[in-house]
């Protein structure tokens, strides 16, 4: 099989990177312009659509806090998730300013963090 | 400089595109770079793969499912059906954001090249400030905006590239977490209607099941069944009462 390390050439990972990275997203997004080139402002199909795309979003979100890779693995899960949690609720309550979840979210992670590794 | 927007000439909102560099979702999109620099390096890219990449690639989940792919030594065609399924939502993503930005003597090669910087951060931004703009003016706004954010990624990742690695674990963990956390509160603060935040409710909850069901395809799932799930419930919520929702 075909995988990262399997051609020694210079340009092989840049052929990798294109298949399986650029025409992986850019076929789904002119995809995207052809369809969205025929819905007019406000139709229902507008509003599916931006709801599906707006679940999709929150898939990926709930994954990269559940299910992440790299650095954020050394982080507890409850940890991760109940930062995220409190951060949200503060946003929430505090006129829904996008920067004051975010710093109550990673305050959170850093002290819980931080915490864990002196008891 | 001020002028009166609706006279303003095309430089001028180029100009006030790439001004949204200094907004906090490109801020915080950029910090995420700095993390996504780390985790390719620490895949065994080198610094012109990884900034090859983030261009040609941009979406941030889809270059992180590339790397994971490179790194478990998956298959081309494995990686690229991974990669491909998470990006099904840059298409829902496109659609909603096209009627916003053409008017109708945009010609269609314009919404597919400049579809290509698309991404959630690029359509968050957007999507909140759009109509702001003069409509003959959204794609000269929109790509000043998303070159600016594409060009500054490129070059903040071939500057941290070689010294991100010595980055302390619990910044390098920090800087990962910025990502859900910010595309959480800042979707959530640009939908325009209830939609928005049904969908993304029933998006989290739904996330964790699908991903027990079906890891693979669980991001698909999701945006499928909990998106239409958002939808008939706006409708009958709606439906009972008439009076129109405005935020």
């Amino acid at each position: 099989m075909m995988t990262w390390q399997s051609l020694d050439a210079w340009w092989w990972p840049f052929v990798f990177i294109m298949i399986g990275g650029w025409l992986a997203t850019d076929a789904w997004r002119w995809l995207g312009v052809l369809i969205g080139n025929r819905l007019s402002d406000d139709s229902p199909i507008l509003i599916w659509v931006r709801s599906v795309a707006t679940a999709l979003v929150a898939a990926v979100i709930a994954k990269l806090i559940l299910y992440p890779s790299g650095a954020l693995l050394d982080f507890p899960v409850i940890l991760r998730a109940g930062a995220a949690l409190f951060g949200f609720t503060v946003f929430l309550k505090f006129n829904r300013k996008p920067w004051i979840g975010i710093l109550t979210a990673v305050v959170t992670l850093v002290a819980g963090q931080i915490l864990l590794a002196n008891l | 400089m001020i002028m009166p927007a609706h006279r303003a000439g095309r430089t001028y909102w180029f100009m006030r595109g790439m001004q949204g560099i200094f907004s906090l979702p490109a801020l915080i999109l950029l910090s995420s770079f700095i993390g996504f620099a780390g985790f390719a390096s620490e895949a065994g890219l080198t610094m012109s793969e990884t900034v090859f990449m983030v261009g040609i690639v941009w979406a941030l989940p889809a270059k992180v499912l590339l790397v994971s792919g490179i790194l478990s030594n998956a298959s081309l065609p494995a990686a690229f059906l991974t990669v491909t399924l998470s990006s099904i939502r840059l298409m829902p993503m496109v659609a909603a954001l096209i009627p916003e930005i053409r008017t109708r003597k945009t010609p269609l090669w314009v919404l597919l090249l400049i579809s290509h910087f698309v991404a959630v951060t690029a359509w968050v931004f957007a999507m909140e400030r759009i109509r702001d703009v003069p409509a003959d003016r959204r794609i000269t706004f929109f790509s000043g905006f998303a070159l600016t954010l594409s060009a500054s990624a490129m070059i903040l990742v071939a500057l941290v590239f070689s010294i991100v690695d010595e980055l302390p674990p619990l910044l390098a963990g920090t800087l990962f977490f910025l990502t859900p956390i910010y595309f959480l509160t800042s979707i959530w603060a640009s939908s325009r209607d209830a939609v928005g935040h049904y969908a993304m409710i029933a998006g989290l909850v739904l996330a964790p099941v699908f991903h027990q069901i079906s890891p693979e395809f669980d991001i698909l799932y999701t945006g499928v069944v909990a998106g239409t799930l958002a939808f008939f419930v706006q409708r009958s919520v709606s439906s009972k009462k008439p009076t129109k929702e405005r935020p």
